[in-house]
C-alpha cells in the first residue's frame, strides 16, 4: 500500500477497520468483533480483566496500608514514650461508642460479603438489598463517630482550640484512673509533670483525631463507591458472569474495616 | 563498527496513534498510553526548564562570593523551587511516566496499560499538583528546602508551604497510580510466550521502580499531610511543645525519599541496559543478575534511610546499621555496571547518540555511586554532611545518571514515538556538550564540599570563588547542551527522515511494529518464543 507523504491517511480505511457490519453485532455491543460488552478493548478476555482489576485493588490496598501505617507508627512511638498521658487519653475515649462502632463495621463487612455472594449467584435484588444495608451501617458508623467528636468537644479535649487536662473533680474517668494507677497519679501530682501531661495528652488527641479522621474520610469514600454500585446494581449492570466492581469494592470496604480493627484496640482498648 | 542503515524514504504508515485524530479533546481525554506518554513528555520538559531556570539563578548568584544578586529569602526560595520542581515534577515521573507509559504495554505485547483511565487520571493528578506548586511559587514561594524539615516547615516558615505541600501530595497519587498500572500490566498482560525471563530489562527496571512508587509514596504523602495539619491546626505530631519529635518527621520523610532516589535512577538503568545491548549488538551479559539486581535495589533501598540522618542524633548503633546497609545497597548497582561493561567487551560498538548518553551514564553514575560510599561511611559523613560534596554526589547520580538515561532513552525511542529521525550529528554534539558541561559544573563541587563550603548558602569565603565560577560556567554550558535537543528534536518532527519500524535494528517488540505505532500497538497479537536481546540470531547488517 503506497501513499505519498503529503496526504493524510484516511483513519477509517486500512486493516484495522472493517467496512461491513457483522451479524450479531447488536448482541456484541454493536461493533465488529466479539467479546462481552463489559470487557474493555485492551483486554484479551474477561478473565484477564478480572485478574487485572483484582491485582490492581490489592496493590492499591497495599498503598493504603503504608498510608495509614506512617500515622499509626507515629502513634505507637509516642505511646511508648508518654505512657501516662496516653493512658489518660485512652480512658477518655468512649468505649461503648467504640465497641458499638466495631460491631457496626463488622456487620457491614458481612453485608458486603453477602452482596458479593448475591452478585455471584445473579441475585440482583439481593445485591441492592445488601449494599443498602452496608450503606445504612456505614452512615450509622459515621453518626456514632460524630456524636463521639461532639462529646470530645464538650469535654474540652480538642487540641489547641478547646483543651483542658481533665480534672478528677469533673471527670469520672480521670478520678478512677488516678485511684487505680499509681504511675499516672505520680505524674499528675507532680506540678511540673502535670504540665507535661497536659501537652502530651494534646498530642494523643491530635493522633486520635487524625487517625479517626483519616479512617472516617475513607469510610465516606467507601459509602460513595457503594452508593454508585447500588445504583448500578439496581440498573442491572451486574450478573453472575460480571460483578468485579462489587468484589473489588468489597475488598476496599474490608480493608477500611481492618484499619478500624487496628485503630480501635490501639486507641480505645490499651487502658493499663 | 556496524553502520546503521537509514532508509532514504519509506511509505507513510496507515493509521497510527498520532494521526488517528487531531482535535484537542482527543488528546486531553485520550486513553491511549502512547498519547499519555507524549503528554507527560511535553509537561515534564516544561517543569525541567522551570527547575533549570531556578538552577541558573542559583549558579549566577554563586559566581560571586558575596550575596549580591538575591536576598537571603529569595535565594532560599530559589533552591526550594529548584529541588521541588526537579525532584517531584521531573526526575520521579520522567522515565516511568514518559518512556514507561509509552513503551511498557508495547514491550509486553499488550494493547494498552491495564487501567487506561487511571493512567489519564495520573497525568491530571500530575498536572493539578504541578499547577498548584507553580501557583505557590508565583505567589511568593516557600523557603523550607525540598526536604521540608520540621519544626521550620510546620511552624515557623513564612510562605506558601501548605499550598506547595498540597500540590506535592496530589502529584504523589499520580505517581502511585502510574506504579500500580505498571505492576498490573507486567503481571497480567504479557503476550503469549513472554515469560518473566524474556522481558526486556527496561521492563524489569520499571517494575521494580513501580514497587517502590507504590509502597514508598504513601508514607511521604501522610507525612507531608501531617505537616499541613500542623500548620493549619496550630498543633501537630511534630510539635515539640506537645512532646512531639521533629526527628520523627525526618525518619518518615526519608523513609520515602531515599527509595525515591531509586525511583529516579532505576528506570534510567533500565534504559541503559537497552542502549548498551543494542549498540554493542549483544545480549546483556548476566541478564538474570541485572534483572534481579533491580529488585534488590528496590528492597534494600527501603532499609537505608537513616544515612540522611547521621548528624540528627539517632543512636550510634542505628547509624552503624544504616551505614552498613548503605554500603550493601551499592552492590546490586555495581552488579549492573559490571554487567554492562562485560556486555561492551568485544561487542560491536555503534557510536550513536543514545550510546554516547549510555556510556556517559556508566562513567558518571560510577563516580556518583563511589562518592556515595564516602557519604555512607560514618566518619567521613560527619565531615561532608550538608556540604557541596553531598550536592555533587547526588547530582552525579540524578543528572549524570538519570537525566543522561532519560535523554538517551528519548533519543533511542524518538523514531518509534514520532516516526522521525533526528539529526545524528546534532545529537552527538549535544551529548558531548552535556557531558563536558556536566563535569565542569559538578566536579568542582566535590572539592568545594570537601574543603567545607556548606550547601544552601548564597555567600562563601573568597578563596572558594574559582571553583564556584568553574561550576557556574559549567552550568551555562550544560544548559546550552539541554536546549539543543529541544531545537533539533522539534525540528525533526517536520523535517526529519521517516524512521521506519526499526532504524536501529534493535530487538524488542516495540521495534516489530510501525513507527509511530498503530493505536492498538500491533496489527496482530505478538507471540514471543525467544529470549530478550537475541542479537546473535539477527542477520549481520551490511556495512
Amino acid at each position: 500500500m503506497t501513499q505519498s507523504t503529503a496526504s493524510i491517511p484516511d483513519p477509517h480505511a486500512g486493516p484495522l477497520h472493517d467496512d461491513h457490519a457483522h451479524a450479531g453485532d447488536a448482541a456484541q455491543g454493536g461493533h465488529g468483533h466479539s467479546h462481552p460488552a463489559h470487557v474493555a478493548h485492551h483486554f484479551d478476555d474477561a478473565e484477564q480483566q478480572k485478574d487485572a482489576a483484582t491485582l490492581g485493588m490489592w496493590c492499591f490496598l497495599a498503598t493504603e496500608v503504608l498510608f495509614f501505617g506512617g500515622l499509626f507508627l507515629g502513634y505507637a512511638i509516642y505511646r511508648q514514650r508518654y505512657p501516662e498521658a496516653f493512658l489518660i487519653g485512652s480512658h477518655h475515649l468512649k468505649l461503648t461508642h467504640g465497641t458499638v462502632n466495631t460491631f457496626i463495621l463488622l456487620f457491614s463487612s458481612l453485608t458486603v460479603a453477602l452482596s458479593v455472594h448475591a452478585a455471584a449467584t445473579g441475585n440482583r435484588k439481593g445485591i441492592v438489598r445488601y449494599l443498602i444495608g452496608t450503606l445504612i451501617l456505614g452512615f450509622a458508623f459515621l453518626g456514632v463517630k460524630a456524636s463521639e467528636y461532639y462529646g470530645e468537644y464538650q469535654e474540652k479535649l480538642i487540641p489547641k482550640l478547646l483543651f483542658e487536662l481533665p480534672d478528677p473533680a469533673h471527670s469520672e474517668h480521670m478520678k478512677e484512673l488516678l485511684e487505680h494507677n499509681p504511675r499516672v497519679k505520680a505524674a499528675y501530682d507532680d506540678p511540673v509533670r502535670r504540665k507535661g501531661l497536659e501537652q502530651q495528652l494534646q498530642l494523643f488527641f491530635v493522633f486520635y483525631f487524625c487517625m479517626t479522621g483519616l479512617h472516617a474520610s475513607h469510610m465516606i469514600i467507601g459509602i460513595g463507591v457503594m452508593s454508585w454500585l447500588t445504583w448500578r446494581a439496581h440498573k442491572g449492570h451486574f450478573s453472575a458472569e460480571y460483578h468485579t466492581p462489587i468484589e473489588i469494592s468489597g475488598l476496599y470496604w474490608h480493608f477500611v474495616d481492618i484499619v478500624w480493627i487496628f485503630l480501635f484496640p490501639m486507641t480505645y482498648l490499651l487502658r493499663h | 563498527m556496524t553502520a546503521i542503515n537509514y532508509p532514504e524514504s519509506a511509505p507513510v504508515v496507515e493509521e497510527n496513534y498520532l494521526n488517528v485524530s487531531y482535535d484537542v479533546k482527543s488528546w486531553l481525554l485520550t486513553l491511549d498510553h502512547k498519547r499519555i506518554g507524549v503528554l507527560y513528555m511535553i509537561t515534564v520538559t516544561l517543569f525541567f526548564f522551570l527547575g533549570g531556570f531556578a538552577a541558573i539563578m542559583l549558579r549566577l548568584e554563586l559566581a560571586t562570593p558575596k550575596a549580591d544578586l538575591m536576598q537571603t529569602e529569595m535565594y532560599n526560595r530559589m533552591f526550594t523551587m529548584h529541588g521541588v520542581l526537579m525532584v517531584f515534577f521531573f526526575l520521579i515521573p520522567a522515565i516511568p511516566s514518559v518512556l514507561g507509559n509509552f513503551l511498557i504495554p508495547i514491550m509486553v505485547g499488550a494493547k494498552d496499560m491495564a487501567f487506561p483511565r487511571i493512567n489519564l487520571l495520573s497525568w491530571y493528578l500530575y498536572m493539578t499538583g504541578g499547577t498548584i506548586v507553580l501557583v505557590s511559587i508565583i505567589f511568593g514561594g516557600l523557603d523550607t528546602g525540598w526536604t521540608f524539615y520540621t519544626p521550620y516547615s510546620s511552624q515557623f516558615a513564612i510562605g506558601n508551604v501548605i499550598l506547595a505541600l498540597v500540590g506535592i501530595f496530589i502529584n504523589g497519587f499520580g505517581s502511585i497510580f502510574t506504579g500500580l498500572n505498571i505492576i498490573v500490566t507486567v503481571h497480567k498482560m504479557r503476550a503469549p510466550g513472554l515469560t518473566w525471563g524474556r522481558l526486556p530489562l527496561f521492563v524489569w527496571a520499571n517494575y521494580a521502580t513501580s514497587l517502590i512508587m507504590v509502597l514508598g509514596t504513601p508514607v511521604v504523602a501522610i507525612t507531608l499531610g501531617l505537616v499541613v495539619v500542623e500548620r493549619l491546626w496550630g498543633v501537630g505530631i511534630f510539635d515539640y511543645r506537645l512532646g512531639g519529635d521533629p526527628i520523627l518527621f525526618q525518619h518518615l520523610f526519608w523513609f520515602y525519599s531515599h527509595p525515591a532516589v531509586y525511583i529516579m535512577v532505576l528506570p534510567a538503568m533500565g534504559v541503559i541496559s537497552e542502549l548498551i545491548a543494542c549498540f554493542s549488538r549483544r545480549r546483556i551479559f548476566g541478564y538474570e543478575f541485572v534483572a534481579i539486581s533491580s529488585l534488590a535495589i528496590a528492597f534494600v533501598g527501603f532499609l537505608v534511610w537513616g544515612h540522611h540522618m547521621f548528624v540528627s542524633g539517632q543512636s550510634i548503633y542505628g547509624a552503624m546499621i544504616f551505614s552498613f546497609l548503605s554500603f550493601f545497597v551499592a552492590i546490586p548497582s555495581a552488579v549492573k555496571v559490571f554487567n554492562w561493561t562485560a556486555t561492551l567487551y568485544k561487542g560491536s560498538i555503534v557510536w550513536s547518540t543514545p550510546m554516547m548518553y549510555a556510556l556517559g551514564f556508566i562513567g558518571l553514575f560510577t563516580v556518583g555511586g563511589l562518592t556515595g560510599l564516602f557519604c555512607a561511611s560514618l566518619g567521613t559523613n560527619i565531615h561532608i554532611h550538608d556540604t557541596y560534596f553531598i550536592i555533587a554526589h547526588f547530582h552525579y547520580i540524578m543528572v549524570g545518571g538519570t537525566i543522561m538515561g532519560y535523554l538517551g532513552g528519548i533519543h533511542f525511542w524518538w523514531p518509534k514515538i514520532t516516526g522521525r529521525l533526528y539529526n545524528e550529528t546534532a545529537g552527538k554534539v549535544s551529548a558531548v556538550i552535556v557531558f563536558l558541561g556536566f563535569n565542569l559544573t559538578f566536579f568542582p563541587q566535590f572539592i568545594l564540599g570537601y574543603v567545607g563550603m556548606p550547601r544552601r548558602y548564597h555567600f562563601y569565603p573568597e578563596e572558594f570563588q574559582l571553583l564556584n565560577v568553574m561550576s557556574s560556567a559549567g552550568a551555562t554550558i550544560l544548559g546550552f547542551g539541554y536546549l539543543m535537543p529541544l531545537v533539533y528534536l522539534i525540528w525533526s518532527l517536520r523535517h526529519g527522515k521517516i524512521a521506519g519500524p526499526n532504524p536501529w535494528q534493535a530487538t524488542g517488540l516495540e521495534w516489530e511494529t510501525s513507527s509511530p505505532p498503530p493505536p492498538e500497538n500491533f496489527l496482530e497479537k505478538p507471540v514471543v518464543n525467544h529470549e530478550a536481546y537475541n542479537y546473535h540470531e539477527q542477520e549481520p547488517t551490511p556495512n
